[in-house]
């Protein structure tokens, strides 16, 4: 079984055409791996599926980096 | 004559489809091989009656009930549309109410309604279609704005106010979503006979005849056949415009 990192990092290379390595979990979409504000949204709309929850707008604004994204779905899986 | 179907298999959502110019969108494209569900607010038969229709010709259609500018009712009617239909190619934001009166006279709650309706309820309704249409990698969005929000109309500043928020919020939808293959344009209808326009009198209604250069009222399917148009692939180049159907009264 994948861990989050893992899944997360997974979604992220898929959808942003990236490079597995720039994935760090201090990376900024927007800063450092070159996403629009639509791509962030798109982003967030396919870790919802991956992880069958929903995230709400408000939450969904905090999340800005791979960090954001792995400790608010392990926070919510666990 | 080979029958058009350009909307083949396509799931469209009209807003306001039980009459007038919605119920003739609704018919048309289903017509042409859409599948629509036809919202409606108050006129529960006058809606099942567009189903009826579109059903007997062999058509896919379902109507719901749902107020357009209240969230809530807009997520159960674009649930609804996706768990029957499986995707949402089409948005039609043709909903819409008068509340007239000269600016002096206009209650709050007159103002409040008809930006309620006419306003937040394209933006709710497109909200809620966007997420689908991202997914989808395509979609198509005509709001029915109207030609007085272009021109301004006496004694419809809340109504003027609306559709020209609608063509803004178009504009605006338009260039947001246009990466993610989304089109979004604006049909502004001049004088349509309708049940709105029906009710004015024949003095106001020669007048305006002398102000449209083509010398008519429009109908509903003149409008109707525009927003098709728009929908359709033939309009694949075209976002963030505002056509006017109006026989050349405001150009």
């Amino acid at each position: 079984m994948a861990t989050v990192v893992e899944r997360v990092t997974k979604v992220i290379v898929d959808r942003l055409g990236v490079d597995e390595s720039e994935v760090k979990i201090e990376a900024s979409f927007r800063d450092d791996l070159g996403a629009d504000s639509l791509d962030v949204v798109e982003l967030v709309m396919e870790l919802e599926d991956e992880f069958d929850m929903e995230i709400s707008d408000d939450d969904a604004e905090k999340i800005g980096t791979v960090g954001d994204a792995v400790s608010y779905i392990e926070a919510k899986v666990n | 004559m080979v029958k058009m179907s350009r909307f083949e298999g396509k799931a469209a959502i009209v807003t306001g489809a039980s009459r007038g110019i919605g119920r003739e969108i609704a018919l048309n494209l289903a017509n042409e091989g859409a599948k629509v569900v036809v919202n409606y607010s108050g006129s529960k038969d006058k809606a099942d009656e567009v189903v009826e229709l579109i059903k007997n010709a062999g058509g896919e259609a379902f109507a719901i009930q749902a107020d357009v500018s209240n969230a809530d009712s807009v997520k159960n009617m674009i649930d609804e549309t996706i768990a029957t239909f499986g995707s949402i190619d089409i948005l039609v934001n043709n909903a819409g109410i008068t509340r007239d009166n000269l600016l002096m006279r206009m209650k709050e709650d007159e103002w409040d309604d008809v930006i309620d309706i006419n306003l937040k309820g394209v933006f709710l309704c497109t909200k809620g279609v966007t997420r689908q249409m991202m997914r989808q990698r395509a979609g198509k969005i005509v709001n029915v704005a109207s030609i007085v929000g272009v021109s301004g109309n006496p004694g419809q500043a809340n109504y003027v106010a609306a559709k020209a928020g609608v063509i803004g919020l178009t504009k605006t939808t338009a260039k947001e979503l246009a990466t993610r293959n989304i089109n979004v344009n604006a049909v502004a209808p001049g004088f349509i006979t309708t049940d709105m326009t029906e009710t004015l009198s024949e003095d106001v209604q020669k007048q305006m005849l002398a102000n449209i250069p083509l010398g008519k009222l429009g109908s509903p399917e003149n409008v109707a056949k525009t927003v098709l148009f728009l929908l359709s692939d033939d309009a694949a180049y075209i976002t963030g415009q505002t056509i006017h159907v109006d026989g050349g009264m405001v150009m």
